[in-house]
C-alpha cells in the first residue's frame, strides 16, 4: 500500500517526529504530519520517483468546534502517473482569539494550486499561512469582519450600514 | 504585539493596494467585468495594461458566493443535493452524481445500487455533459465574434433541456439523482427519444465543425494563443478539458472507474496539436468537441442497455435503497468525479451522530482552472485575453460556490 511507502520515505528523511499519528482504520487512511514540516513533506512526496504526488486535489481548512480549540488543514494529494492518492492532515491548537490566528506553513511554493485554496481557508476560517505570496481574502470583501465558517461565528447584521436581510 | 499581528494579516491587502496606486503613468488599470459578457458571469478582472498589452491580471471573485459550505453544515445530506445543483449550474446532474457517490460510499451501499439506476445516472450525466460543452462552445464563438454557432448550440441544447425536464421536472436544476437511487425512473419512451436525439445531433455536429472548428478566422484567433504547458497545468491543479488540452490523456472516468463507466466503451480525447500547438485555446476547444462525440457514444450504449439487459420492469423501484435517515459512521471522506469542467471533489467530515455533515468542502474544477489565468495571460493582447477566458470554460457559480 502506498501509505506504508510514504511513511517509510518520510521517516527515512525526517526522523520519527514527522508523523505524529496515523488513521489507518478508515476508508481513506490518513497520516497526521507535524505542521512545521508540511511544506518539506509535500516537496519530497511530489518529487520522489516512487510517490510522485504531482497533483493537489483539495486543500481544506477545518474548525473542530468550540470545545476542541483545534484547527486543521487537510491535504488531498494524488498522482497522475501512479494513479494513487493520499490524505495528509495537520492540526494546531488555538484559543480562537481573532488577533492570534492559527499559523500553518504555506505549500504554495510546491503546488501553485494551493495558493487560492489557502486564500480561501484564510478567508473563511482565519487560518494564516506563512510564506504565502498573496494572502488576501478571496471570496468575501476585503473589509469583511470575522471568519464565517468558524463554528462560533456570529452572523453579521450590517455591512457598511446596509442591513443584511436573509 | 497585537498590533503587529493584525498588520501581518492585512499585509498582503496593503501591498496589493500599494501596487495598484503605484502603477506607472504610461500604464493603465482597467476593470474587465463583473458585468462584462465575455467574463462568463460575475468575474472581475483587474488588468494592468500598457497600451493594448496586458502586463498583469488580478482576478477578483466572490460576487456569486452563496455560502454552500456554511449552508451544508446545517442541512442533512439529502437536502444538500439541490445546493450542489446550483454550483455548476450548466452540469447539475454531474454535480448530483459526484455528491451522491460520496455519500453512498460513506454509507457503504455503493455496490448495492441496481445496474439500471447506474445506467440512468450515466445517461443523464452524459446528456448534461453535452449540454455543458455546447454552452462552452457557443459562448466561446460569441467571444471571438462568431454569432451563428451560439444560436445553433443553444437550439441543440434546448432539446437536451427538454428531455431532462421530462425526466426530472426541472430545466436546469434537477435534484434528480438521490442518495441510494433516483427521484423517479425515466419516463416511458425516454430511451427512444435519446436515440432520436443522437441521430438528429450527429449531422449537426458536422455542421458546427464546418462552421467553427475549421474556420480560418476562428483558427487565427485561437491557435497559438494562451499556451498552457503541461507541467504548469498540473502544478496549478487544472483538470478536465484544460489538462487534456495540454496533451495529457487523463480522465477520472477511466482512472477511478466509478459507476458503470468500466463497462462502457469510449475514448479519452486529448490535444494532439493538429492546428496551433498543444495547450493553446484551439486545442482546449477541440477537446470539448471530441468529448461531445464520445458522450454521444456513451448515450447510445446506455440506451441500448436500458432497453435490453436492464429494461423497465414493474418491480423496479428507483427509490428502494433511498435511506430514511442518512447517518454515516464517523469518518472523513473525499470523493472525486469527472465533471464537464474537470475534477469535482467533495470532502465530508461526518461525526457519526447526526445526519448533517460536520464539515463539507467542495473543490470546484473552475476554481482551480481559473487560478491559472494570471500565469498564462502575461503579455497578451486584451482581445486575446478574452479568447483565453472563454477557453477556460469557467462557471462562476462553481468558482464562488
Amino acid at each position: 500500500m502506498i501509505i506504508n511507502k510514504v511513511k517509510e520515505i518520510l521517516i527515512a528523511k525526517f526522523g520519527d517526529e514527522v508523523i505524529i499519528a496515523e488513521e489507518l482504520n478508515q476508508k481513506q487512511p490518513a497520516l497526521i504530519i507535524n505542521p512545521e514540516l508540511i511544506d518539506e513533506v509535500c516537496l519530497i512526496l511530489r518529487d520522489h520517483p516512487e510517490t510522485w504526488f504531482d497533483f493537489l486535489s483539495c486543500l481544506t481548512g477545518v474548525d473542530y468546534g468550540v470545545e476542541q480549540k483545534k484547527f486543521g488543514v487537510i491535504y488531498h494529494l494524488s498522482s497522475i502517473i501512479k494513479k494513487h492518492q493520499i490524505v495528509l492532515k495537520t492540526f494546531k491548537e488555538n484559543d480562537r482569539d481573532l488577533n492570534q490566528l492559527p499559523v500553518f506553513k504555506s505549500i504554495s511554493a510546491v503546488y501553485k494550486a494551493a495558493e487560492w485554496h489557502e486564500r480561501e481557508a484564510f478567508d473563511l476560517f482565519g487560518i494564516y499561512f506563512e510564506n504565502h505570496p498573496d494572502l488576501r481574502r478571496i471570496l468575501l470583501p476585503d473589509d469583511w469582519e470575522g471568519y464565517p465558517l468558524r463554528k462560533d461565528y456570529q452572523t453579521a447584521e450590517n455591512y457598511h450600514n446596509i442591513k443584511i436581510d436573509f | 504585539m497585537q498590533d503587529t499581528s493584525i498588520y501581518k494579516y492585512q499585509e498582503a491587502l496593503i501591498s496589493y493596494q500599494e501596487k495598484i496606486k503605484a502603477v506607472a503613468s504610461e500604464e493603465m488599470v482597467l476593470n474587465l467585468g463583473p458585468q462584462h459578457p465575455s467574463t462568463h458571469g460575475v468575474l472581475r478582472l483587474e488588468l494592468i495594461t500598457d497600451g493594448e498589452i496586458v502586463k498583469e491580471v488580478i482576478p477578483h471573485i466572490g460576487y456569486l458566493h452563496r455560502c454552500f459550505e456554511k449552508h451544508g453544515e446545517s442541512l442533512n445530506y439529502a437536502q444538500i443535493i439541490p445546493y450542489t445543483d446550483r454550483m455548476d449550474y450548466m452540469a447539475s446532474m454531474n454535480n448530483n452524481h459526484a455528491f451522491v457517490m460520496g455519500v453512498e460510499r460513506m454509507l457503504g451501499i455503493e455496490n448495492d445500487i441496481p445496474k439500471r439506476v447506474e445506467y440512468i445516472r450515466v445517461l443523464v450525466c452524459e446528456l448534461n455533459r453535452i449540454a455543458s460543452h455546447l454552452i462552452a462552445i457557443g459562448t466561446y464563438g460569441i467571444d471571438i465574434g462568431a454569432f451563428t454557432p451560439f444560436l445553433w448550440c443553444f437550439r441543440d441544447r434546448e432539446h437536451i433541456m427538454n428531455m431532462l425536464e421530462w425526466a426530472s421536472g426541472a430545466r436546469m436544476l434537477y435534484n434528480y439523482i438521490w442518495v441510494g437511487g433516483l427521484f423517479y425512473d425515466i419516463p416511458v419512451g425516454f430511451e427512444t427519444r435519446c436515440q432520436e436525439f443522437v441521430a438528429y445531433f450527429k449531422p449537426k455536429m458536422q455542421e458546427l465543425n464546418e462552421l467553427l472548428t475549421d474556420n480560418q478566422i476562428f483558427i487565427s484567433r485561437t491557435a497559438n494563443i494562451g499556451i498552457l504547458p503541461l507541467d504548469v497545468a498540473i502544478n496549478y491543479g487544472c483538470s478536465g478539458p484544460m489538462l487534456r488540452g495540454s496533451g495529457l490523456k487523463y480522465d477520472l472516468r477511466r482512472v477511478d472507474e466509478y459507476s458503470v463507466y468500466p463497462e462502457i466503451d469510449f475514448e479519452i480525447p486529448f490535444a494532439k496539436g493538429e492546428i496551433g500547438q498543444v495547450g493553446d485555446c484551439w486545442n482546449r476547444y477541440k477537446v470539448r468537441i471530441d468529448e461531445i462525440e464520445e458522450s454521444l457514444k456513451i448515450i447510445e450504449q446506455c440506451t441500448e442497455k436500458l432497453t435490453k439487459e436492464h429494461k423497465r420492469t414493474t418491480e423496479f423501484d428507483p427509490r428502494a435503497l433511498v435511506p430514511k435517515k442518512t447517518v454515516p459512521k464517523a469518518q472523513d471522506f473525499y470523493v472525486r468525479a469527472e465533471n464537464p469542467k474537470g475534477e469535482i471533489g467533495f470532502y465530508f467530515i461526518a461525526d457519526g451522530r447526526s445526519d448533517k455533515p460536520f464539515r463539507i468542502k467542495s473543490r470546484g474544477p473552475s476554481f482551480c482552472n481559473l487560478s491559472v489565468l494570471p500565469e498564462i495571460s502575461k503579455g497578451v493582447m486584451i482581445a486575446d485575453l478574452v479568447a483565453i477566458i472563454g477557453s477556460l470554460d469557467i462557471v462562476l457559480g462553481e468558482v464562488d460556490r
